[in-house]
C-alpha cells in the first residue's frame, strides 16, 4: 500500500513509533526512522531491513533540538531528496497535578510534543511541497480533545498539536498536502505503563470496550492516513480509543 | 555559468521573463514574488544548487543578490 513511498517518523524506537515502522515497512515504504539512542535506531532499523527488505535509512537526533532538526534534514534531503510520509509521533507523558509541577517538566514537554512538531515541519514540509503530494500524520491524545485532571501540561501540548493539524491543513491543501492527527485513547505502551497501578486501572475501567488499545491498532490508523485510501481526508483528529470515557 | 543558472530558476519559479531579474530586484517588489512564489523559489534553487538552505536563510533572502550571498555559504560562486 505504501509502495515507492518515504516516510519519517519520529520516535521511531518504541511504543506506537516502532508499531508505525513496522506496519509501513509490511505495506512496502522506504522508511526513515528517528530516534535519539543511535543504538536503538540501528537495532530497529536491522530488524526492518531483515524482515521487510526495505530500504531503512536512521536520522538520530533530538527532534526537540532545532539545530539537531536542521542538520538531520540536512542529511536527509542529501540521502532521499524528498519525502511523501512525516508522522510526528515522539511524545513525553507528563502527570502532575496544577501546583505541583515544576518549570523544567512544562519545558520539556512542550519542546518534545509541540515545538518539535514545528521544527520538523518546518523542513518536511519543504520536501513534501516538491511532490505536490504528501501526507502529515501527528500523534496527539484523547486527553488533548477531553482533556484530563492531572495531565493538565500533557493535555495541553497534545491540545496544540490539533491546533497545529488544523492550520496546517488549510495551508498545505493546495499543494496536495494532507495533515491529520490521530488521537489515541488509552494505548498499551511504556508510556502508559509507567502510570500509578490506580491511575491504571481507573484508565481501563473508562474504556467502554473494556481494553487497553495496541499499538498495532494506532497503526493500522496511520496507515490509512498515509495511503492513498484517505486521499480526501485532511484536517481530520481521528481518535482511536475503544469508546474512552474521560 | 551559476550567474545564468541563478536567473533562469528565479525567472522560471517567479514566472517572469530572464530580463526583470537583476541582483537589485527586491522580494515583494514585484507581484510575481510574493510569500508563495518565495517558497517555490526555495525549492528550485534547492533542486538546482542541491543544497538545503536553513530557514534563517530562507526569511533572510530579500533580493537576488542577497540570494547569491546566501548560496554563496553553500560554496556556489558567481
Amino acid at each position: 500500500m505504501l509502495q515507492n513511498k518515504i516516510a519519517f517518523i519520529t520516535g521511531s524506537t518504541r511504543g506506537i513509533g516502532r508499531a508505525i515502522a513496522f506496519n509501513f515497512a509490511q505495506n512496502g515504504a522506504t522508511l526513515i526512522i528517528n530516534g535519539r539512542c543511535s543504538d536503538n535506531v540501528r537495532q530497529l532499523s536491522n530488524e526492518l531491513k531483515n524482515k521487510f527488505h526495505v530500504d531503512v535509512h536512521e536520522a538520530v537526533f533530538d527532534v526537540s533540538n532545532y539545530d539537531e532538526v536542521k542538520n538531520g534534514f540536512k542529511d536527509i534531503y542529501q540521502i532521499t531528496k524528498k519525502l511523501d510520509i512525516v508522522v510526528n509521533n515522539a511524545g513525553i507523558l507528563e502527570s502532575s497535578l496544577i501546583g505541583m509541577f515544576s518549570k523544567d517538566n512544562l519545558k520539556n514537554t512542550y519542546s518534545t510534543n509541540v515545538d518539535a512538531i514545528y521544527y520538523i515541519l518546518q523542513y518536511a514540509s519543504r520536501l513534501l511541497v516538491r511532490n505536490n503530494s504528501g501526507s502529515i500524520i501527528n500523534l496527539t491524545s484523547i486527553m488533548g480533545t477531553n482533556g484530563c485532571a492531572g495531565q493538565s501540561i500533557y493535555s495541553g501540548s497534545k491540545a496544540a498539536v490539533i491546533g497545529i493539524t488544523k492550520s496546517l491543513a488549510k495551508e498545505l491543501a493546495d499543494k496536495n498536502i494532507r495533515v491529520n492527527a490521530i488521537a489515541p485513547g488509552f494505548i498499551d505502551t511504556d508510556m502508559t505503563n509507567s502510570l500509578d497501578i490506580k491511575i491504571f486501572d481507573k484508565r481501563i475501567n473508562s474504556i467502554e470496550m473494556g481494553r487497553a488499545g495496541t499499538a498495532d491498532e494506532v497503526a493500522n490508523t496511520a496507515l490509512f492516513l498515509a495511503s492513498e485510501l484517505s486521499e480526501y481526508v485532511t484536517g481530520q483528529i481521528i481518535g482511536v480509543d475503544g469508546g474512552m470515557l474521560l | 555559468m551559476n550567474n545564468q543558472k541563478i536567473i533562469q530558476i528565479f525567472a522560471r519559479s517567479l514566472g517572469v521573463d530572464e530580463e526583470i531579474i537583476s541582483d537589485s530586484l527586491e522580494y515583494n517588489s514585484i507581484p510575481e514574488w510574493d510569500s508563495i512564489a518565495h517558497m517555490t523559489l526555495i525549492s528550485e534553487l534547492e533542486d538546482g544548487f542541491d543544497i538545503m538552505l536553513d530557514t534563517d536563510d530562507i526569511i533572510d533572502m530579500s533580493s537576488v543578490s542577497k540570494a547569491k550571498e546566501i548560496l554563496g555559504k553553500h560554496d556556489i560562486s558567481f
